[in-house]
């Protein structure tokens, strides 16, 4: 299967001698929901602003389905759709507008582009807001009306930077249930998020970048199979006034006054439940702590900011 | 990309810049009909009137050739600059640079755009002069290309303008101190035989003396320079701004990081 996107050696040095990525090889399967994380700063807007053609790379490959960037711009910027994380659009132009004029640059003609451009407006729930200049819009509109544009020509891959940023929940689920549901109908999507949780919600694959290095790319499966333990905080039936002692587990008091205890990987939660029965101690409920992918991704960008890791990047 | 869907693309940006500019008629359709018709009353008619014969026809019928080339001129420059910056500082020009558009595109797109305003405000003076002199003809040919090629040429420095633009203000300058002493001082309101032997010399250098004249030999049959050296150097300088704005363009300055 074709990859829809390869990146080799990719390396991009600013005007003022900054390094933001450092050769990074990347790819992703045709289909793949892939999520490429890391803190800011990492290279992560930097190495999809080059897929994009927003940036100029310094140096290394860039391949879409099979169509060089250096070689095949125009084939490859026609497989792409992109939804940036900062709004781009004319703020004073109609939203159908906006649309229909995106398809226009890629040689839909009017009519065409006039169908599609309702089909997306309408499941993005934007239909009835068509006439209506950009700024009227509120930011989770905004967001949306970015994605209708970015799909308007119906790309293969879709590329979305940060693209719940600053919209409430409700709204970033169902962002979420649409991006699966183009995912499922054959899209492949790459999106950066600050929302671990996302990540481990949409995506099968995880690339983690930090200092324009890869650090990971791999199956979030295998991902998480990496954390050696993992956090549960227990709602006792009365208050506990100190946190009871656990032969084989690590286990505190929280902000709260809930119980939080870590489990290693290989040890039973049926040790803790036992253990707490002696004490008579009563659980009425139960839930992991944190975002199991956040814990991973701080460890990992940790581990690489140590100075021993600091050493063999001068290296 | 395919030829039609090329045509396409062109058509969408020549489509999104005169929508821009309808839509904000009153700062863009308005203030050139309302100035040139001030000229008209004004210096045609109130203070012509007293100035009497310039190059062999009254005063009024010698400026308004001149005022319907400053008007293209200004229009069509004030157009693209205004426009492709808005775009940049926006960051919507961004939905251009990921699309597969080809530079030459964008470039004829934006060209298009600006001699469109700029043709149409050339058309709206027209027909205001024609409420203050009688225009006769006197070679169509060269009264059209020379509109069209002077007005392609302002809308390619408008782009280049644009491109080099940090900040509103640098959008500003060169119409200002630029292109309004240029025009002003391009033989619009006086013929150049009026002047002494060494500032003839130095309006010889002003590009803009040469698109007057040529449209006002057009328009009268009289110029100060010959029209067909003025036609000849507006294709040059054409040429040599669609290069310099096709490499801004590929290398991306000021638009890619």
């Amino acid at each position: 299967m074709t990859n829809a996107l390869e990146i080799e050696g990719l390396v991009k040095t600013y005007g003022d001698g900054f390094q933001a990525l450092k050769g990074i090889d990347l790819q992703v399967a045709e289909g793949d929901f892939f999520a490429l994380l890391g803190p800011n700063g990492a290279g992560k807007s930097t190495t999809l602003g080059i897929v994009c053609s927003l940036v100029n790379k310094s140096a290394g490959k860039v391949r879409v389905f099979g169509s060089d960037i250096d070689t095949h711009l125009s084939d490859a910027k026609l497989n792409l759709g992109v939804v940036p994380q900062e709004f781009n659009f004319n703020q004073f132009e109609k939203v159908f507008d906006i649309v229909t004029t995106q398809a226009g640059y890629y040689g839909i003609p009017l009519k065409k582009a006039s169908e599609s451009a309702e089909k997306y407006l309408r499941q993005l729930g934007l239909w009835d807001k068509r006439n209506t200049p950009a700024m009227m819009l509120s930011g989770g509109m905004k967001r949306r009306l970015m994605i209708a544009r970015a799909l308007v020509h119906e790309p293969k891959l879709l590329i979305l930077d940060e693209p719940t940023a600053g919209v409430d929940i409700e709204l970033r689920r169902s962002m979420w249930t649409f991006l699966e549901e183009m995912n499922r109908q054959g899209t492949t999507i790459i999106l950066t998020t600050h929302y671990l949780e996302e990540a481990e919600a949409l995506c099968r694959n995880i690339a983690i970048i930090d200092h324009g290095r890869i650090l990971r790319n791999t199956g979030k499966r295998e991902l998480l199979q990496q954390l050696s333990s993992e956090t549960f905080v227990l709602d006792t039936a009365e208050p506990l006034e100190k946190a009871p002692e656990l032969d084989g587990f690590y286990s505190h008091l929280d902000d709260e006054g809930a119980l939080v205890v870590d489990v290693d990987k290989g040890q039973s939660l049926n040790g803790v439940f036992i253990q707490l029965e002696e004490q008579g101690i009563r659980v009425v409920s139960m839930r992991t702590k944190a975002n199991r992918l956040e814990e991973l991704f701080i460890r990992m960008v940790e581990d690489n900011n140590t100075p021993a890791a600091k050493e063999g990047e001068t290296a | 990309m395919r030829t039609d869907a090329m045509l396409t693309a062109y058509k969408t940006i020549v489509t999104r810049e005169i929508r821009r500019f309808m839509r904000i008629w009153p700062q863009t359709l308005l203030p050139p009909a309302v100035t040139m018709t001030l000229y008209f009353i004004i210096f045609g008619n109130l203070i012509g009137s007293r100035i009497g014969v310039m190059g062999g026809f009254d005063y009024m019928s010698f400026i308004v050739p001149g005022l319907i080339m400053m008007s293209v001129i200004t229009s069509s420059y004030a157009n693209v600059v205004s426009s492709f910056f808005s775009m940049k500082f926006q960051r919507s020009i961004e939905e251009l640079l990921v699309s597969p558009v080809p530079n030459w595109i964008i470039l004829a797109g934006y060209v298009t755009g600006g001699m469109s305003r700029g043709l149409g405000i050339g058309l709206i003076v027209t027909l205001l002069s024609l409420a203050f002199t009688q225009l006769s003809i006197h070679h169509l040919p060269m009264v059209i290309l020379t509109v069209f090629v002077t007005s392609a040429l302002f809308s390619l420095g408008g782009f280049i303008n644009a491109m080099l633009a940090t900040k509103f203000d640098d959008i500003s300058i060169v119409p200002t101190f630029v292109l309004t002493p240029l025009t002003y001082l391009g033989g619009v309101f006086y013929s150049i035989d009026l002047l002494p032997g060494f500032w003839q010399g130095v309006s010889m250098i002003n590009p803009i003396l040469y698109m007057v004249n040529a449209f006002r030999y057009g328009i009268l049959g009289v110029s100060d320079v010959n029209p067909y050296v003025a036609l000849g150097m507006i294709l040059l300088f054409i040429a040599i701004l669609s290069a310099v704005s096709l490499r801004m363009l590929a290398r991306g300055k000021g638009i890619r990081h």
